[in-house]
C-alpha cells in the first residue's frame, strides 16, 4: 500500500507538448508510471513522443480512463487547467506550475471544494510512490520503496530527505511535495491523516518552512490524532522578517510564521526535530524497524 | 512589489475610494507649488508634508509634518528631502527620502484601521477593520485581538454588502459615517481585486468631523505572480527602494536576497537555500545571501549568480550546494567554471553536488584546475566553508 498514487494510477499530462511537459512525460514513463496520454488544446489527435494528445481533459478521460493528471501549463492558464481536470472527474490533480497568481488559486480552491478531486500543489515537485508511480519532476533514482512517508513544502529538501532515507535502507512509502505557495491544495494535516491510515507507512517525516500556520496545525493534529511517530525539519530559521524567501508562501509577516514558533509547536506535540537537514534521515530512523 | 503611498492613493482614487487631495513633489519648488494649489482649492492653510519611502513608522521618524502655508511647506520639504529617515521598518541604516507627498490638512474625528490580506488557512481574502487606527495592527493583534473585526470573502460572491455593514457598525459608526465607510470597504475590496494586490492597508482610515470617511494613508503590495497582467503597475516600481544586487538577480530570474553575513550561498530550490543558510548558522557562520538558482538554470544564469555573490565585498567564502533534480550538476559545474574564468576567485569555494549527473559535474570541477574544496554532504560543506572563511583549514 501507499497513499494517493500507485500501480493503478493512469496519468495524463496537461501541457504535454510544451518543453517541460514533454521532458517529464518521458521521464515519468521511463520510471514506470502509466502515462496514458496528454492534453494540449488545439493539438488533439496528434501523437506526441508516443503519447496520444487530446484537446480537452474530458476527452482524454473518456478515451483513456485516466484518474490522475499532472499540470505543466504556464502560470496564466494553470488554475484553469486544475478546474478543467476537476470538472472531468480526475481524482488526483498534481500542479507543478510555479508563479500562479494568488487570486486565481483562491477561485480554483473554492471551485475544487465542491468536487471530489484532490489537488497537490501548485509550485510543487509532485508525488511519488517509489517503484510504482512517479508524478512530477523529482529524480526517480534517489527513491526506494519503504516505510517512511514524506511530506514537504520544499522540492529539493524532499530530495535531500528521500536520498538520506534510501541510503539508510529505510526507503519511502510515498513522498508528497505539497508546494511553496500560500494558497494551495492539500496541506500537512491531510497528508498526515493519509499516512496514519496507510499500513505500509511506519513513520512520517515532515519538512516545513517559515510562513503561515500549517506546521502548527499539523502539530495539533499529530498530538490528538496520530499514533505513528513523526519527525520534522523547519527551513528558514535564519530568514529575515518581511522578505519572501523564494517561495511565494515563505515569508515571516507581522512577526508571525517564524521557524522558532513552529519548532516550539512541533516539540510540544512530541515530534522529533532534525537540527539540520543533514539529520533528516537519522532523526526518523530510530522510530522505524530495520 | 511595493509602491509608494502617493501611488497607492492615485490608484484608489481612480477606483472611487475617497482620499485627501494631494500632489507628489520631488523638490522644494514642487512642494511649494503643490501646497499653494491645495490651499487655494481647499481654502485651508494647513497642508501635510509626507516623506515617501517604502516603510512604515514615517511619522515617528520625523518624516511627516503638518505645516501652515506654502512657504512653510517649502522649508519643511527642504528639510525632509535628502533626509536619511530611520524607522522601525527601515533598519538602522534608514532610507534616503527622494519623494514627497503634499496633502491637504483635514479635521479628524476618529482614526480607524482597514486591512485586506490573503488568509492562507482559509484560502480567502480577509477584510480586517479595527477601532484602533494609527497603531500597528500586529500590536493590536497581540494585545487586544478582540478589537480586530474580520470578514472572510467568498471569491464567487465578493465582499457582500452585509459584510461591509457588519464592519462599519462593528466599528461603532452610524448615520452618514457608517454609510460612507460601507461604500469605502466595498470599493477598496474591488481595488484589491482589480490590482491583484497581496496586501492593502489603510492606516489610519479617518472619519472627519463632517462625517466623511477618507483613506488618510495607503500601503499596497502587489502579487508578483500577477504582475504580468498589470503592465501599468510595473511602471510604478521605484528602483531606489530595491537592493541593486536583488534587481540584477531578477534580470536573470534568480531569487536573491541580500543578508549581512560573510558566507555566500548558491543553492537550487527555495527550501534547500533556506536550509543551507540555517546549516551555516548552525556551524557558527553567517550567510551573506539567500540565492535560489531555480530548477532549470542555464550556465548563463549560474554564471550571473556567481558574479552577484562575488561582487559583495563582505563575502569571505562561498558555498555551492546543489541537489540536482531537473537541474543537472554538470550545468552548475560549467557555470561556476565559466564565472571564475571571468571574474576570478579571491575567496575559498566549497562545492557540494548531489543528484542528476553528479559524477560528471564533479569530474568537470576536478579537471578545471580551480581551487575547489569538495564536500560529501550539506553539513560537511557548511562546516568546511565556515572554517575556510575564518581563515582556518577545512
Amino acid at each position: 500500500m501507499s497513499v494517493l498514487v500507485g500501480k493503478n494510477t493512469k496519468l495524463i499530462v496537461q501541457g504535454i507538448t510544451g518543453s517541460a511537459g514533454t521532458f517529464h512525460a518521458k521521464q515519468m514513463r521511463e520510471y514506470g508510471t502509466n502515462v496514458v496520454g496528454g492534453v494540449t488544446p488545439g493539438k488533439g489527435g496528434l501523437v506526441h513522443e508516443g503519447f496520444p494528445v487530446f484537446d480537452t481533459v474530458a476527452d482524454a478521460v473518456k478515451k483513456t480512463g485516466a484518474n490522475a493528471t499532472v499540470i505543466y501549463v504556464p502560470p496564466p492558464g494553470a488554475a484553469d487547467a486544475t478546474l478543467e481536470a476537476a470538472q472531468a472527474g480526475i481524482e488526483v490533480i498534481v500542479c507543478i506550475t510555479e508563479g500562479i497568481p494568488t487570486l486565481d488559486m483562491i477561485k480554483a480552491k473554492r471551485a475544487l471544494s465542491e468536487s471530489k478531486s484532490i489537488l497537490i500543489g501548485p509550485n510543487c515537485p509532485g508525488v511519488i510512490t517509489p517503484g510504482a508511480c512517479k508524478i512530477g519532476i523529482m529524480p526517480g533514482y534517489i527513491h526506494k520503496p519503504g516505510k517512511v512517508g514524506v511530506v514537504s513544502r520544499s522540492g529539493t529538501l524532499t530530495y535531500e530527505a528521500a536520498h538520506q532515507l534510501t541510503n539508510l535502507g529505510l526507503g519511502q512509502s510515498t513522498c508528497i511535495g505539497i508546494g511553496g505557495d500560500p494558497v494551495k491544495g492539500i496541506d500537512f494535516v491531510d497528508c498526515l491523516a493519509m499516512f496514519e491510515r496507510d499500513p505500509q507507512t511506519e513513520a512520517v517525516l515532515m519538512i516545513g518552512e517559515i510562513g503561515g500556520t500549517s506546521e502548527e496545525e499539523a502539530a495539533r493534529f499529530v498530538k490528538s490524532n496520530m499514533k505513528k511517530p513523526v519527525a520534522a525539519f523547519i527551513a528558514g530559521q535564519t530568514a529575515p522578517p518581511g522578505k519572501r524567501m523564494g517561495h511565494a508562501g515563505a515569508i515571516i509577516s507581522g512577526g508571525k510564521g517564524t521557524a522558532a514558533e513552529k519548532i516550539a509547536a512541533l516539540r510540544e506535540a512530541n515530534i522529533a526535530i532534525a537540527a539540520t537537514p543533514a539529520e533528516l534521515g537519522k532523526t526518523i530512523a530510530r522510530f522505524v524497524s530495520k | 512589489m511595493k509602491i509608494h503611498e502617493y501611488q497607492a492613493k492615485e490608484i484608489l482614487k481612480k477606483l472611487g475610494v475617497p482620499v485627501p487631495k494631494g500632489r507628489p513633489a520631488f523638490s522644494p519648488d514642487e512642494a511649494e507649488a503643490a501646497a499653494k494649489e491645495l490651499i487655494a482649492e481647499t481654502e485651508n492653510e494647513f497642508v501635510v508634508v509626507k516623506a515617501q519611502i517604502h516603510a512604515g513608522g514615517r511619522g515617528k521618524g520625523g518624516g511627516v509634518k503638518v505645516v501652515k502655508g506654502a512657504t512653510a511647506a517649502r522649508e519643511t520639504a527642504q528639510k525632509i528631502l535628502g533626509m536619511n529617515l530611520v524607522t522601525h521598518q527601515t533598519g538602522p541604516g534608514g532610507k534616503l527620502v527622494k519623494r514627497l507627498l503634499i496633502e491637504q490638512g483635514v479635521d479628524i474625528a476618529r482614526e480607524l484601521y482597514l486591512g485586506l490580506v490573503v488568509d492562507r488557512g482559509a484560502g480567502r481574502v480577509v477584510v480586517m477593520a479595527s477601532s484602533e487606527g494609527g497603531v500597528e495592527i500586529e500590536e493590536v493583534a497581540a494585545k487586544t485581538p478582540e478589537k480586530i473585526l474580520k470578514e472572510f470573502v467568498d471569491p464567487v460572491v465578493g465582499l457582500a454588502g452585509y459584510q461591509a455593514r457588519n464592519l462599519a457598525y462593528g466599528l461603532g459608526l452610524h448615520g452618514a459615517a457608517a454609510k460612507h465607510a460601507t461604500e469605502l470597504f466595498l470599493l477598496t475590496y474591488s481595488a484589491f481585486l482589480a490590482t491583484d494586490a497581496a496586501m492593502l492597508e489603510i492606516n489610519p482610515l479617518v472619519v472627519l468631523t463632517d462625517g466623511r470617511v477618507l483613506a488618510l494613508d495607503a500601503k499596497v503590495a502587489f502579487d508578483d505572480n500577477a504582475l504580468y497582467r498589470h503592465k501599468d503597475l510595473e511602471a510604478l516600481r521605484d528602483l531606489d527602494e530595491e537592493d541593486p544586487a536583488e534587481t540584477e538577480a531578477k534580470r536573470y530570474d534568480l531569487s536573491f536576497i541580500k543578508l549581512d553575513g560573510s558566507i555566500g550561498c548558491m543553492v537550487n530550490g527555495a527550501g534547500l537555500a533556506m536550509a543551507t543558510m540555517d546549516t551555516i548558522k548552525h556551524f557558527g557562520g553567517e550567510p551573506a545571501n539567500f540565492l535560489d538558482v531555480g530548477g532549470s538554470a542555464t550556465e548563463e544564469r549560474v554564471t550571473a549568480a556567481f558574479k552577484i555573490i562575488t561582487a559583495d565585498p563582505k563575502v569571505r567564502g562561498i558555498f555551492v550546494n546543489i541537489f540536482g533534480g531537473i537541474m543537472k550538476c554538470d550545468t552548475i559545474a560549467s557555470g561556476v567554471i565559466a564565472a571564475v574564468k571571468q571574474v576570478g576567485l579571491k575567496v575559498p569555494l566549497v562545492v557540494r553536488l548531489e543528484g542528476t549527473n553528479v559524477e560528471l559535474g564533479k569530474k568537470m570541477l576536478a579537471e578545471s584546475g580551480l581551487a575547489v574544496t569538495t564536500a560529501n554532504d550539506m553539513a560537511d560543506g557548511a562546516q568546511k566553508v565556515v572554517a575556510l572563511a575564518a581563515g582556518k583549514a577545512a
